[in-house]
Parts: structure tokens; C-alpha cells; sequence
């Protein structure tokens, strides 16, 4: 896919991260095209979610550099990394469970309210404005995401696959430039993943949201994805285009365990 | 019988026979309960925001009135030591959030507790290194508090100045802060970080930010709590223990809401008045210091989230 500015919109360069003496991640680098399909695959333990954590700011990396939007880092800040556009999911659901599905999408707009705390404090004048057309913009997610009839539901008592799609319309009200969405289909019934590969694409398309994810169904990663890097024990094994990555003997031999000769 | 009627029926005749008395009694409770709910409200506050439960709120008072009124010693006036005491209560905030909070983030609960038990004992230790142990007036005056008092029905009620002047002050924050953490973002970003720590930090609430601003909006509570309340009696450590007539509050209205600390404390101080003038005679008075817990324990028998806490719902 041709990017706008021929350019990544964010790329790691030799990124390690370790707790104590474990490593989670070793050199790893690579680059996230605008407007791409990403996805990081890897069996169970590979650095998969830390590499996202790393990406928006939740982990600090020893070595290596991030580069976001033309900005090099030493480590993003989370804060950093939701103003400026990065927004994420969890692998375990991470919704404020005592709100509503409504409350919690709007809680992707803060990042987005500007008013000064006296008008707040009154709720008058612009900062009442300001919150209708904050309010018009999570309707449109809602309708977006087909979860009109759940808005008033506290998400706590939602099934798992609503509440995942509610976390997408969290992220989605922070506009993100960059979405990153760690395990979107996991647990979730043929139906539900059909209909979240949907969003995705859709949202990728319709927005121009550029996507990384982490996902473990194959047949929907080959499927939905630009651009595959394969992890493994922390270290990056394979990098490229769907294709590439079905024949790539090293990723096979990962997923199947075979010990290759050193 | 003769005890049944002393007990449920007689009361209520008292109350009837004089209605201005019982208005008088209302009244006084109702300013201890306004004054509770503003010390419920600084408990509630940094719960919700950081899920522990402030040992040093009490110390909290008796510090921001220690300051006010050690400043006042030294000679600064009154108009210059009310924001230098809004000023250390910020700095407080700052060093706190510096140096307690943000090195023991996601430590169990009961870690922070303790800690903020640390900072009880530290404010302790140096408030009297500062200002030295004995008890203070407050300067109502300098403050242009009014004092003495109006009366009405042939000065059969009356409402001393300073009670009037201390609920409408108290009214006035609890609105404010009760419009303030409603809809704006920081009230949205509150909830956000008392559900959940990470998700919050997902949709770039700041954490550290929200720490300072609750443990500094508590810390102005525990000033003009401190002023009202020294008002009343003197600026001495002693007032810290009023900081736990907020739990029988915190327990009655929920830990995590902020009507709740308003009507709790409203119910207590009536409350705890009322029986204390009417009933507390029956089993020898004084009942007053320890009715608000009794409140507090039936109360949690039927409602153990409280009257606004969230509910608490697990699935299991």
C-alpha cells in the first residue's frame, strides 16, 4: 500500500526490553506504514503484548529508539502516545466496568475536551457545546459499531464480545492515527469475528486509520493484513507480506516447534 | 410498658411539645453534618481516585488550620496567609503524589494505606516541630468570619453567626465540587482512573495529574474544615479524631460517592443530635460520640455498598 508521505508513520529500531534478567524483547525493528494493515503474530510468550505496551508508552525499553510521526524517542509516554494519537485495546478486556456503553466511549474523548475548568466547573456556554458535539461524534461510533441498543447498558453485565466491541468504540472516539488492538477476536464465535474483521477493515478504510494487531487466527491475520511480523521468543523472526510469511520455513518450523539445527 | 414508653413514644411528644427546641436541635446537627460530609467528601475523593483509603485526611485539618494560624502568629495577615496555606496544601499534594504515590504505584491497597499512615505521623511530627503542640485559637476574625449570633421566636431559637456562615461555606464547596466532578473532564477522567488504572492511562488520562489535583481539592476540604471547626473550638491535634466521625458517613453513603457523603453526613449530624437530646438521657447521656457507628452498623446490615456506593456486582 502506497503511504501518503512514502514514509512509516511509526517504526521501532532495536528495541530490548527486560524485567530483571528476563528479556522480553531484543532488537526488534520494524516500520508501520501509514494507513496499513500491521499485524504482530507469534506463539504464546513471544513479546507480542509487550511490544505493543512498549509502542503506547506502558513499558519502557532499555535500548532502541521509537519513532512516531517523524519524532524520535528514547520511550513513549502514555500520555504522550494518546494526545498524539495512539490508541489501543487489551487482550483482557479493559473497560470501565461501572459505566455505560455510552460513558465509556466518551471517555475516549477527553483527550479531546479543551474547555477550561471554570466553564466546565459551570457547564455553560462553550464548554456545553463542546460536550454536544463530543456527544454527536460517540453517536456516530455507536451507529458505526451497531451497539445502539446496548448504550445505556453498564458494560460490566455485557457478553465478552459486545464489551470487545465497545472497547473498539473507546479507541475509535480518540481519533487515532494509530490503532493498535491486541487480540481483537480472541474468544469470540465465527459470527463475532467475521463481524469485527468488518470494523476493522472498515475502519482502516473509511477512517484511514492505520492498524496494528496481535491476533492468533491465522485465516483472519492472512486475510485482513498489509504487512505480518513474526515474533518468537522476544526476537523477530520473519517480516512481510501475508504471502511471504505462509512459506517462510523459519516461521513454520516456530509454529509447529521444530528445532532447528543451531 | 412504662420502658417502651420512654422509649418510642415520649421522645416524639418532647419533640412535639416544643417544635422550636427541636428546630434548634435540627439546626446543630445539621451544621456537624455539613462539616462531615465536607471530611467524607476528602476521603471519598482520593478513594475514588486512588483506591486507598486516606489515613492523614484528619491530620490533613488540623495541619492547613495549624498553618493558617502559625503564619498568622508570625505576624503575616490574614489575607496573605490564606492563599500561603492554599499554597502549601498544594505542595503537599505535589510531595505526596512525588514521593509516596508514584514509587508505590500498583502496590496492593493496603501498602498505600499504610503509607498514608506514614504521612499522618510525619504531618504530626513536623506541624509540632513548626508550630509547636498547644492548642491554637482560630483567627475568625481576620478571616472576617462574623460572630455572635441571631435569634428568633423570642430568643427561643438561636443560630450563632459563625454556624451560618460555616454551612454556607461548606454548601457552596460541596456544590462546587459536586458540579465539577459531574460532567466536565476531570469529573469523567475521575471515574475513568477509579474504574480502572490502566484503561484510563489507554485514553490518556495522566494519572500523576489526577493524583495531585484530588490530594490538593482534599486538602483545601481539610482547610476550610479546619477553619470551621477550629472556629468552634480551638486549632489543636485533638481535632484530627473528627476525621473519623467521617467513617459511620463514608459507611452510610458509599465510599465512592460523592451525594453520598453529602446526604451521609447530613444524616449522621442530624442524626446523632437529635438522639443524643432526646434519647441519650435514657441511658445516661454522652450517647452522641458513638451513635453515628451504631447508624452506621444497621445501616451496613441492609445496604453493605452504602446509600450511592456502586453496587457491587461480580460475575462468578
Amino acid at each position: 500500500m502506497e503511504s501518503k508521505f512514502g514514509d512509516y508513520l511509526l517504526s521501532v529500531d532495536h528495541i530490548s526490553l527486560s524485567f530483571g534478567g528476563v528479556k522480553a524483547l531484543k532488537d526488534i525493528s520494524f516500520g508501520i506504514r501509514e494507513k496499513e494493515v500491521f499485524a504482530i503474530i507469534g506463539p504464546n510468550g513471544a513479546g507480542k503484548t509487550s511490544m505493543l505496551n512498549v509502542i503506547n508508552g506502558f513499558y519502557h525499553p532499555q535500548e532502541g529508539e521509537i519513532t512516531y510521526k517523524g519524532v524520535h524517542r528514547k520511550q513513549m509516554k502514555s500520555h504522550d502516545a494518546a494526545v498524539h494519537g495512539i490508541a489501543r485495546t487489551f487482550q483482557n478486556v479493559a473497560l470501565f466496568k461501572g459505566m455505560s456503553t455510552l460513558d465509556n466511549i466518551m471517555t475516549g474523548r477527553i483527550i479531546h475536551m479543551k474547555r477550561n475548568l471554570f466553564w466546565q466547573a459551570i457547564y455553560l456556554g462553550p464548554a456545553r457545546k463542546e460536550e454536544m458535539a463530543n456527544r454527536e461524534y460517540v453517536e456516530d461510533i455507536i451507529d458505526f459499531l451497531e451497539i445502539q441498543a446496548i448504550r445505556r447498558t453498564p458494560v460490566g453485565r455485557l457478553p465478552y464480545g459486545l464489551q470487545k466491541r465497545v472497547e473498539l468504540g473507546r479507541a475509535l472516539a480518540m481519533e487515532p492515527d494509530l490503532l493498535l488492538l491486541d487480540e481483537p477476536m480472541a474468544g469470540m464465535n465465527i459470527e463475532e469475528k467475521q463481524d469485527m474483521c468488518r470494523f476493522v477493515l472498515d475502519v482502516n478504510d473509511q477512517y484511514g486509520t492505520t492498524i496494528a494487531l496481535i491476533e492468533h487466527d491465522m485465516s483472519v491475520v492472512m486475510d485482513i493484513s498489509d504487512k505480518v511480523v513474526v515474533l518468537d521468543y522476544g526476537e523477530k523472526l520473519a517480516e512481510g507480506t501475508p504471502d511471504e510469511i505462509r512459506g517462510n520455513q523459519t516461521v513454520i518450523d516456530a509454529y509447529l516447534g521444530v528445532t532447528t539445527a543451531n | 410498658m412504662e420502658i417502651l414508653t420512654t422509649i418510642f413514644i415520649q421522645p416524639f411528644f418532647d419533640m412535639a411539645a416544643d417544635p422550636i427546641l427541636f428546630l434548634q436541635v435540627i439546626w446543630e446537627g445539621f451544621v456537624t453534618g455539613i462539616l462531615y460530609s465536607l471530611i467524607a467528601l476528602g476521603f471519598v475523593l482520593i478513594f475514588k481516585a486512588s483506591g486507598v483509603f486516606n489515613f492523614a485526611q484528619g491530620i490533613m485539618v488540623v495541619f492547613a488550620a495549624l498553618t493558617l494560624v502559625g503564619l498568622h502568629e508570625n505576624g503575616i495577615p490574614a489575607y496573605i496567609a490564606l492563599p500561603i496555606t492554599i499554597l502549601v496544601m498544594y505542595a503537599l499534594a505535589f510531595s505526596v503524589e512525588r514521593l509516596v504515590l508514584r514509587p508505590l504505584v500498583n502496590q496492593p491497597d493496603i501498602i498505600l494505606f499504610m503509607a498514608t499512615i506514614g504521612v499522618t505521623f510525619f504531618l504530626i511530627g513536623f506541624g509540632e516541630f513548626i508550630f509547636g503542640g498547644e492548642p491554637k485559637m482560630m483567627i475568625t476574625e481576620e478571616l472576617l468570619l462574623p460572630y455572635g449570633s441571631i435569634t428568633f421566636f423570642d430568643d427561643m431559637l438561636i443560630l450563632q453567626e459563625i454556624d451560618i456562615a460555616a454551612s454556607g461555606i461548606a454548601a457552596l464547596a460541596l456544590i462546587f465540587l459536586a458540579l465539577f466532578l459531574g460532567k466536565t473532564k476531570i469529573g469523567i477522567a475521575l471515574r475513568a482512573v477509579a474504574d480502572d488504572n490502566q484503561a484510563a492511562l489507554s485514553v490518556g488520562v495522566s494519572l500523576n495529574t489526577i493524583w495531585v489535583l484530588v490530594w490538593f481539592i482534599s486538602g483545601i476540604i481539610a482547610l476550610i474544615t479546619g477553619i470551621m471547626w477550629g472556629a468552634k473550638s480551638d486549632v489543636s491535634f485533638a481535632l484530627s479524631i473528627i476525621a473519623f466521625k467521617a467513617l459511620p458517613v463514608l459507611i452510610l453513603g458509599g465510599f465512592t460517592s460523592v451525594q453520598g457523603a453529602i446526604v451521609g453526613g447530613l444524616i449522621i449530624g442530624i442524626g446523632e443530635k437529635i438522639g443524643e437530646f432526646y434519647w441519650g438521657d435514657l441511658v445516661g447521656g454522652s450517647i452522641e460520640s458513638w451513635l453515628a457507628y451504631m447508624i452506621a452498623l444497621v445501616f451496613l446490615l441492609f445496604r453493605p455498598q452504602g446509600l450511592f456506593g456502586e453496587k457491587i456486582i461480580e460475575r462468578v
